[in-house]
């Protein structure tokens, strides 16, 4: 095969824009800037640890059921670790995201960035109503009752029914975390791609002193 | 097992209907409440608390 050939394959020309676009010590840099030096740069990685245990023990608690924590002691406790982590998870993000909008960290072209964190915010609220629908106790029947009204509302009821405890588990343990991990991944992709936005410059303002 | 149940719930009553703040339009419960004052605490804690420094890069 010729070399124009080769150039020509779609897995050659793929492989050629990820190492363009993400060289190894960009995915997986030693330093960062000295402006990262900072305790708010550290929310959006705590973010990313609670999600990680929040998989793990929903992963869990997957294996043996929505009802085993009611009648398992181990069970609850795992309940308790993927509530608490869910908390950690909201709690991190939230800060992360106060400190990303008075950076204004959607300037120089991270516009996709903000956006993909935006939408992985919502998704995740989401995700997590779900999971409140999904605890089989009376807390969740009282959320599905006091919910449905204002679902059906905007007409989403005609698919996503929050009195169906099936539907809903399905939602919060498949399409929801497949979509929020989705979106976390792009996410952290696009920091890498355009590396964490810098603090503005230090320049005094038109008409000040 | 009870008597771990009845030392925590000592510290907190969720027995009972929740309490809410009331102030004009905004109706929040004290849990809410809490939580996001926390939040806003560790935002400004974040900005104002020095970041610790590698021993190499004090040297400089």
């Amino acid at each position: 095969m010729s070399t124009t050939a080769i150039d020509r394959q779609w897995t050659t020309r793929v492989r050629k824009r990820i190492a363009g676009t993400f060289p190894p010590e960009k995915v997986l840099p030693d330093t960062q800037p000295a402006y990262v030096a900072s305790w708010i740069y550290v929310f959006g990685v705590l973010t990313l640890a609670a999600l990680a245990l929040v998989i793990a023990t929903g992963v869990a608690l997957a294996i043996m059921g929505p009802t085993w924590w009611h009648v398992s002691g181990v069970g609850h406790f795992l309940n308790s670790l993927h509530l608490w982590s869910v908390e950690v998870f909201f709690f991190a993000m939230v800060v992360h995201l106060w400190g990303k909008y008075f950076m204004a960290a959607w300037r120089g072209g991270r516009a996709l960035t903000w956006i993909t964190g935006g939408v992985t915010f919502l998704t995740s609220i989401a995700t997590a109503f779900t999971g409140y629908l999904s605890q089989t106790n009376f807390d969740s029947q009282w959320i599905a009752t006091q919910a449905k009204d204002g679902i059906n509302a905007t007409g989403a009821g005609a698919f996503f029914n929050v009195l169906n405890l099936g539907q809903m588990l399905m939602w919060h343990i498949t399409l929801l975390p497949l979509a929020a991990a989705a979106l976390t991944a792009l996410h952290v992709i696009l920091v890498r791609k355009r590396g964490v936005v810098p603090p503005f410059a230090d320049e005094p303002r038109e008409g000040g002193k | 097992m009870g008597a771990t149940h009845v030392r925590f719930a000592a510290i907190v009553n969720l027995n009972t209907p929740g309490h809410y703040l009331h102030w004009g339009v905004i109706q929040i419960s004290y849990g809410n409440a809490i939580v996001v004052g926390l939040m806003v605490l560790a935002f400004v804690a974040a900005l104002v608390i020095p970041f610790p420094k590698h021993r190499d890069e004090e040297v400089e």
